[in-house]
């Protein structure tokens, strides 16, 4: 299948919950989602044996001027389709919920966006920083990031 | 001489305190900086829980000042000891943004590359995967063989293990007139020493007692924590991506999958994963093989683009079949001449999310041998 007969019957499932398809090559094409209704897209895609999506390649975090968002690269080992999620969320308040008890290898990847750009995955279970110190902060990754001049009386920049 | 007096306890009414023990993050078995907090009752494993970050470099936030040229010798230090198989789906990324097309003399070249160097990591793999079992002796053998395909890399780049050698639209310089036939000498140097390999390590009766039958890794598991590479097909799974996606030109080569079938213990341990990475190596023999074959001797290497490319605005996901497992690159542009996002997926860090998973109820020795069969490389994990 491809992205726009995955979004045609998805938009029937989920009606206003899928807001649009970018199909804009050759750049990757798209589908943009609401936050609220992530888990339940995500499960249906999962277990819908059209869609069979078992595989979750990739998950990133992106930080735009006025919002953050999250990508979903997904994949199918036995169809060989792949799809590509996105959910922006506001930077106020980045809560997005998470895909961890769907895919285990989001685990991993949403504590990185945690760590990096600071978005929330609500009903992850070890939501800690990943890659920088525990008691690190701020979010590096986002664009307007300043990093701390010392941290535990070392100095940062050099 | 007193004998020993037998006393008379029930042993499983005695309550042990739970241990918890640090290996690492300087420890030979870890391959790198690397923690591992380890739950012990007596000796078998509850719980192993990893810590990593000690070799954070920031790479995507380095990656968002640069020029698209200049991220690719940041790609090179993900992976440091497969830096060719890293460069590839950057830049093919971006030839991708750019809507490029590379000469055939280039696509050939890459591939020989490529391949070359997945001989090379999965020797270490090999050699160190058999030091953490004992076996030091085809740890020297497979040593020596990687010296000279790194020989190959330092005459036809510069650069033994970074080598900032494929460019966005084609490679730094042409390889040396020999190449051809040093790269053929190397394939049977490669496929005498493999031989020796089986018999010294492979079928040794002490490793098939050592990883056989541990660190089960069952397919449906794999594919949930997103296992790639040799992790999955040694779960029984034939997913390479160079046969399920072909990139490059990996449709003209006719190669197999070699995926793991439980020989010697269960499907998915750490003997399997093993077995994957020594038959991979004679795959890629074959591929380089034909690649030599039909690879066009005249040919420009170098497309005509400027040194600061700016791709239209758009995104894209680009993932290769690294030795480790799937390497992918998602790279956003802004349409100015530095990416606005690149993320790398390194095949490293996903793999090692299974490691408490597979270890738990196993002997603490046993922990050693499944974190070696994971073959990480703690670069390209903490990036």
């Amino acid at each position: 299948m491809n992205t726009t007969e995955i979004f045609e019957l998805l938009r029937e499932k989920f009606k206003d919950a899928i807001i649009d398809l970018v199909d804009n090559p050759p750049s990757d094409s798209f589908i943009n989602v609401v936050p609220e209704k992530l888990f339940d897209i995500c499960l249906e895609l999962r277990d819908n044996p059209e869609f069979d999506f078992d595989y979750l390649m990739c998950l990133s975090g992106v930080d735009f001027p006025t919002n953050l968002q999250v990508v979903y690269h997904l994949y199918s080992l036995n169809k060989k389709h792949k799809i590509v999620l996105k959910v922006t969320v506001p930077k106020e308040n980045p809560k997005v919920p998470s895909v961890e008890r769907i895919w285990r290898s989001a685990d991993w990847h949403e504590r990185e966006a945690y760590d990096l750009f600071g978005i929330i995955f609500e009903g992850h279970h070890n939501l800690i920083r990943i890659l920088l110190p525990y008691d690190w902060e701020g979010y590096p990754l986002r664009k307007d990031y300043k990093e701390p001049e010392t941290y535990h009386g070392m100095r940062v920049p050099y | 001489m007193t004998t020993r007096k037998i006393l008379d306890i029930d042993f499983s009414r005695i309550d042990t305190d739970r241990m918890r023990l640090n290996v690492g993050p300087q420890h030979p078995s870890t391959h790198g900086v690397l923690r591992l907090e380890v739950e012990l009752d007596g000796e078998v494993v509850t719980n192993v829980i990893p810590h990593i970050g000690y070799l954070h470099r920031c790479f995507e936030k380095i990656a968002e000042n640069m020029n698209y040229q200049q991220v690719i010798p940041y790609v090179d230090r993900m992976d440091y000891i497969s830096s060719m198989n890293n460069e590839l789906p950057y830049v093919i990324a971006v030839e991708k943004l750019l809507g490029l097309k590379v000469p055939e003399k280039v696509e050939y070249i890459r591939v020989i590359m490529a391949e070359l160097n997945r001989i090379a990591n999965h020797q270490i793999a090999i050699a160190t995967f058999g030091l953490d079992a004992g076996a030091f002796t085809p740890f020297l053998y497979l040593f020596r063989d990687r010296e000279y395909i790194l020989w190959i890399f330092e005459k036809a780049t510069g650069g033994r293990l970074l080598f900032n050698y494929f460019w966005v639209g084609g490679l730094a310089n042409d390889v040396y007139p020999t190449f051809k036939e040093d790269v053929l000498n190397i394939v049977k140097q490669v496929r005498k020493t493999n031989k020796d390999i089986e018999e010294l390590l492979i079928y040794n009766k002490i490793f098939i007692d050592r990883t056989a039958n541990i660190g089960v890794l069952p397919a449906d598991v794999a594919i949930n924590y997103g296992c790639s590479g040799p992790m999955l097909r040694g779960s029984g799974v034939p997913f390479d991506l160079r046969k399920a996606e072909p990139y490059s030109i990996y449709d003209r080569f006719d190669f197999e999958i070699p995926v793991g079938k439980g020989e010697v213990g269960t499907v998915g341990d750490c003997w399997d994963r093993n077995i994957v990475r020594m038959r991979e190596i004679e795959q890629s023999c074959r591929i380089i093989e034909q690649a030599i074959a039909q690879m066009p001797d005249t040919g420009d290497v170098q497309s005509a683009i400027p040194k600061k490319v700016r791709p239209p605005k758009g995104e894209v996901y680009f993932r290769c079949e690294n030795p480790k497992g799937e390497l992918g690159f998602y790279i956003i542009s802004d349409g100015k001449d530095k990416p606005y996002r690149v993320k790398g997926r390194a095949p490293s860090f996903v793999n090692l999310s299974v490691l408490p998973e597979i270890s738990r109820g196993y002997l603490f020795a046993d922990l050693i041998v499944i974190l070696g069969s994971i073959d990480i490389v703690l670069g390209e994990i903490d990036r």
